[in-house]
């Protein structure tokens, strides 16, 4: 289960990176985040955040219009 | 040996568009662990400028902008009315304050960011802005005219600056 939710639906690029980043800045390390967008272009580039950054990107799920991904803070 | 993990940027332009591409990609750049700097001359010094609320974007001599209404009917919505008006009538008064207007309307139905906010999250991260202090003078600027955080320099700082990364825009 996700320690912490960010709802990002309605934000367009780069918002949904941005907040990611923040919410990310403000948790500890191992703790999982669930970043729910409705960007089609945050697909690829919370993949390229998360090898960039180091961040683990567990899943990605496509629900009815919503991606919600779920990320392990390193 | 330069480090990988600097970036800086050259912001040339002034008009509200192109105010965009610095600040989002300057932003990304400190998300994905970069440090950024940004450094702005000439028409890019708009952007640092205390109240950006009037910078505007032009149609004219812009033949590649569409040009569809963010309200009205889906009909309406679908036309894309760039192609189809001579550029030349984009020269009658307030044309860009009525361009700038929907283009603000069809941005925020978008989600996209406001310019303000986006500058307001670049200094939040930290990004590096520097004033070209040559455009400044000649364009008759004084420094309170700048929002506070900024360093006023020359090419040569440029030059420091970007010396130890390996990522340069020109935008």
């Amino acid at each position: 289960m996700a320690n912490e939710i960010l709802d990002a639906s309605g934000l367009n690029c780069p918002l949904p990176i941005l907040k990611t980043k923040k919410t990310l800045s403000k948790m500890d390390a191992g703790k999982i985040l669930d970043v729910i967008s409705t960007d089609s272009g945050s697909v690829k580039d919370i993949e390229a955040f998360c090898n960039q950054t180091g961040n683990k990107l567990i899943s990605t799920v496509e629900e009815s219009g919503k991606y919600i991904f779920t990320i392990e803070k390193v | 040996m330069s480090d990988s993990n600097k970036m800086t940027i050259i912001a040339t332009k002034g008009t509200f568009d192109w105010a965009f591409p610095p600040f989002i990609i300057a932003s990304t750049g400190i998300a994905m662990n970069k440090e950024v700097s940004i450094f702005f001359t000439f028409y890019g010094l708009n952007l640092l400028l205390k109240d950006i609320s009037k910078l505007k974007v032009t149609p004219i001599g812009n033949p590649s902008m569409p040009m569809k209404m963010p309200f009205g009917p889906k009909w309406l919505q679908n036309i894309d009315f760039g192609p189809k008006i001579p550029n030349f009538i984009w020269n009658i008064p307030f044309a860009d304050t009525m361009v700038t207007y929907l283009m603000k309307k069809t941005m925020h139905k978008h989600g996209i960011a406001k310019l303000e906010d986006l500058r307001a999250m670049c200094q939040e991260f930290e990004v590096k802005f520097i004033a070209c202090d040559m455009t400044v003078d000649l364009f008759g600027y004084n420094k309170e005219d700048f929002i506070d955080g900024i360093e006023f320099a020359g090419a040569a700082s440029y030059f420091d600056e970007a010396a130890s990364g390996n990522h340069h825009l020109y935008m």
